[in-house]
């Protein structure tokens, strides 16, 4: 097992209550930061680490938290994203579940380098359970002088909040998240302003994934130029990758960035291989939003090196040979499953968290899950393939926010990797209409 | 008709609402709906709605148009228990389509609807965050994953027995 | 500033967006669906605008990366953006008109709006002739807003701007947006009308026929109706208004409306829908229609869109 620095004492006992984290050496931080080092200087330990934004865009954490308007006197928010609901991640339920003082230490600090009063965790409304879990921890933290007024005498205070979301994957985008907590429907607002200047309640605000703010605790503790030196060039630290599909131990695995895919997913320490031994066909690395990679492309990238599990080495190649990282939920599929299917339960999943408030996304995703859906139930027709390409390529980039991205990158991946299991699903509609109905490469088609 | 909360739910609003600068009560919109719903067997009427709106000063064109856009508030009747069974991507290469027709056959229902004593609504859901420990269903704030077809007659026995002999 | 559309420069003041700049130009103009410039916050929504910009400012002038939404981006000194002259921005125009017609019912024969629609004008200028959609449309369950609106939802194309004449002219709200993605509509959510002193200009602003005046409901065609300037003494609004005539009958009143189909004031129901004789108003002109309409061919100016003539002389390329 690598570098652990987040799910370090995962199992350690009670790890989940404030004595056993702190038996651990949680909240040092506190000590050492509060009082102690400017919040600039903590701004620049975050830049100096290199941490990526862990929810899916990868942006550098410390430059988004420069980016502050500083200049007013309004109160400025930190808002923690835990609205986790991309598809294949899986990643920061574990981290609140398990160890919900990491992600509240996390906050303190955060909240401390960025100047709030106030912050709140915005968590996906399914969650509820784990709400109960974080408002316990918080409970604990209070009466531990952890948060309030005056943390342990540094003067410092910060009041900590969960808010619980209620079904919709799109409160995960940013001005979504601030207009769901304000009260209101989650509609994506159109940027600029962005919300380092305008957002929650109109104030200074930045929203960051569950992992950014836990990967803060160890960046402080062990300064972020050691952080650095984790990882591979700019995918510096950790990262918590989500495994799921068809492989023998899925789970959440904390992985230094750079691993090789191939050791990730047949190694006995993280995914273990394929399920009944089978072969691999595809794999989305970085949750249902990114291309998906078939095996051909998965291993290696374009230049023939092995490809890492690194933000540059995944996308590389742009999206003809290569996908992202994303929110790291890493997807793995064996050569019985069918690409259409699967692509049609993405297109089904976007079109359902479309909010509808403009038009590519609101009638594109629509579309796609309709002709998608023909195409899996034997309906299609041939032109439909183009037609397919054609709606993804009006959706992408003309929306407001990256849902639109998201909704049709996956259906270009799959068209562009697998087009041949479109073709057979169009040609031999009889055939798909059975059970199993997967294009299997050895068969002769021309007597079908 | 006037919409009355239990002192237990009021309690709990008013330390929802304390959590937001007292200007901005309509931030308390989504928690505050999750405390009532609970308490009004599981959905929301117009006339709960209305009261919410009351309580939070806000219009209640404000609290329909948020209940009509998130998938956790329900406006019409539902069962006493809600099976949320997860379909996208990864449920479904695990097999979650089996899951749906198991339950179905089993409760004699269909996606989206309720069983007649109402005790079980079946529903399908896009992901809810569980996807290594596929196939799962959502009854309530409780997660069951990993899901068998002997999984869920325990489970179904275990919620269903005590209103009737039928499960 | 200055800004530079389609190689066409023009000085603009600071907070200028591009459309309110292409519009100063006054050819080679956006369409726009959603963003309408008398509602605070309208626009972004409908895509329909979005352009290219190809160099940021004098002081970065790197591209923006993607399309952006010409209603909603501001200006910066030296910025340079292409509409009419990029091909990316006609695909881009072209697939948003066709996901606004993918639902639409296309039922122009029998709608009330068809010869003063932007969405006709946008499906004649961007679309294609055959729809490529083999699905069943989208339909909705018809409410009554009241005696004096007439409300389709299977036409609506989600611009907003209804919701926020409610918002930013009439003391409460009583409808917005329900549910979500492609089952959004507007609605009361329960049975309520509509009814304030200006509820009527949500027709004004209504880009498609989703909003109607029911007291010209079948009347007419907006083609065969001559509109006339006129004004009265109101104590709610300015009283200023266009009369549409057919023969000596007022069919019906609206707001004054620009060149860009907004109107000039919005005016009071009472105006609106009560104050259907002559006799109520003081007659001023032929109302002048600057835009292209099929309206226009009453006073023989009928238009096609405008392309600057220096853009007609060039190829396109990019």
């Amino acid at each position: 097992m690598g570098v652990q620095l987040l799910l370090e004492h995962l199992n350690k006992p009670e790890i989940n209550t404030i004595d056993g984290y702190i038996k651990q050496g949680g909240y040092r931080t506190l000590d050492k930061v509060l009082g102690k080092m400017t919040p600039d200087e903590v701004t620049e330990e975050v830049k100096t680490a290199g941490l990526r934004g862990r929810g899916g865009a990868g942006f550098p954490t410390g430059m988004k938290w420069s980016f502050l308007d500083k200049s007013t006197d309004k109160p400025r928010y930190l808002l923690c994203n835990a609205d986790e609901s991309e598809p294949g991640t899986f990643k920061d339920r574990l981290l609140m579940e398990k160890i919900p003082h990491l992600l509240i230490e996390g906050m303190i600090v955060s909240s401390y380098a960025l100047g709030c009063r106030t912050s709140y965790i915005y968590i996906r409304g399914e969650y509820m359970f784990i709400l109960r879990i974080l408002e316990k921890a918080i409970k604990e933290a209070y009466a531990k002088g952890f948060l309030g007024e005056n943390i342990k005498g540094s003067g410092y205070s910060l009041d900590l909040y969960v808010h619980p979301g209620a079904g919709a994957y799109i409160c995960g985008e940013e001005t979504a998240l601030i207009e769901s907590l304000e009260g209101k429907r989650g509609n994506p607002r159109i940027k600029p302003p962005f919300p380092a200047v305008s957002g929650l309640w109109g104030c200074p605000t930045i929203v960051n994934n569950v992992e950014s703010i836990a990967a803060v605790v160890p960046i402080l503790n062990m300064g972020g130029s050691e952080y650095a030196k984790i990882g591979i060039g700019r995918s510096t630290g950790t990262k918590l990758i989500s495994a799921s599909g068809n492989i023998n131990k899925p789970g959440v695995y904390e992985i230094e960035l750079g691993l090789p895919v191939e050791e990730f997913i047949y190694s006995d320490e993280y995914c273990g291989g394929i399920k009944g031994g089978l072969d691999i066909k595809a794999c989305v690395p970085g949750g249902s939003s990114v291309p998906i990679l078939p095996k051909s492309l998965l291993f290696k990238e374009s230049n023939g090196n092995p490809r890492l599990m690194s933000y540059e080495s995944l996308s590389e190649g742009g999206f003809e040979t290569g996908s992202m990282l994303g929110s790291g939920g890493f997807i793995v599929y064996d050569e019985k499953q069918c690409i259409v299917k699967n692509t049609w339960t993405f297109a089904r999943f976007y079109h359902h968290e479309s909010c509808g408030q403009c038009s590519p996304c609101r009638e594109g995703t629509i579309w796609l899950d309709k002709v998608l859906y023909n195409i899996e139930h034997g309906l299609g027709k041939e032109s439909d393939i183009d037609l397919l390409w054609d709606i993804q390529h009006g959706i992408e980039g003309n929306t407001i926010c990256p849902l639109g991205d998201a909704a049709a990158w996956p259906v270009a991946a799959a068209i562009r990797h697998f087009r041949h299991e479109f073709e057979y699903h169009v040609k031999y509609p009889h055939r798909v209409k059975d059970d199993d109905h997967v294009y299997q490469p050895e068969m002769n088609y021309t007597t079908a | 008709m006037d919409v009355q909360f239990s002192q237990e739910s009021i309690n709990e609003i008013n330390r929802i609402i304390a959590q937001y600068p007292k200007e901005r009560k309509k931030s308390a919109l989504l928690p505050v709906l999750h405390v009532v719903q609970k308490e009004t067997n599981g959905w929301l009427s117009v006339d709960t709605m209305d009261k919410v709106a009351d309580i939070l000063a806000i219009k209640p064109i404000e609290v329909y148009e948020v209940v009509t856009f998130y998938t956790m508030y329900f406006t019409k009747p539902v069962g006493k228990y809600v099976i949320e069974v997860c379909q996208t991507g990864p449920c479904m290469i695990c097999g979650s389509d089996k899951i749906v027709s198991y339950l179905e056959s089993k409760l004699g229902i269909k996606v989206g609807e309720t069983t007649s004593d109402n005790i079980f609504t079946l529903r399908t859901v896009e992901c809810l965050g569980a996807c290594g420990y596929a196939p799962m269903l959502q009854i309530g704030e409780q997660y069951y994953e990993n899901l068998t077809e002997e999984r869920i007659d325990q489970i179904i026995h275990e919620l269903g027995s005590t209103y009737s002999d039928k499960y | 500033m200055k800004v530079t559309i389609d190689d066409i420069s023009i000085d603009v003041p600071p907070g200028t967006t591009i459309l309110e700049a292409a519009r100063m130009i006054g050819e080679n103009v956006p369409p726009t669906m959603c963003y309408y410039s008398k509602l605070e916050g309208s626009g972004g929504k409908c895509r329909s605008c979005l352009v290219k910009v190809t160099k940021g400012s004098e002081k970065d002038p790197r591209p923006m990366p993607k399309l952006v939404a010409s209603c909603r981006t501001n200006v910066m000194d030296g910025m340079e953006v292409k509409n009419t002259t990029s091909p990316e921005v006609l695909q881009a125009r072209k697939s948003v008109t066709e996901f606004l017609l993918i639902n639409h019912p296309i039922d122009c024969p029998v709608c009330d709006q068809a010869g003063e629609c932007d969405l006709q004008d946008l499906s004649y200028e961007h679309g294609l002739s055959k729809s490529r959609y083999d699905f069943k449309k989208r339909i909705f369950d018809l409410i009554d807003i009241g005696e004096n609106i007439q409300m389709h939802m299977t036409r609506c194309i989600m611009c907003y701007r209804c919701v926020m004449v409610a918002d930013q002219l009439t003391p409460e709200r009583v409808h917005g947006v329900l549910n979500r993605g492609e089952a959004s509509e507007i609605s009361t959510y329960i049975q309520k009308a509509i009814d304030n002193e200006f509820s009527g200009n949500m027709i004004d602003v209504c880009p498609v026929g989703a909003l109607t005046d029911k007291t010209f409901r079948f009347k007419s065609r907006v083609w065969f109706t001559k509109p006339v300037y006129a004004h009265r003494d109101c104590k709610t609004c300015s009283g200023k208004v266009t009369l549409w005539y057919q023969g000596a009958e007022v069919l019906r009143v609206t707001g004054r409306k620009n060149k860009w189909h907004e109107v000039e004031e919005f005016i009071c129901n009472d105006c609106r829908f009560h104050k259907k004789n002559t006799e109520d108003w003081v007659i001023e002109s032929a109302a002048t229609i600057s835009r292209h309409s099929v309206i226009s061919q009453n006073l023989n100016v009928y238009e096609k869109p405008v392309i600057h003539k220096k853009l007609q002389e060039k190829p396109k390329s990019e």
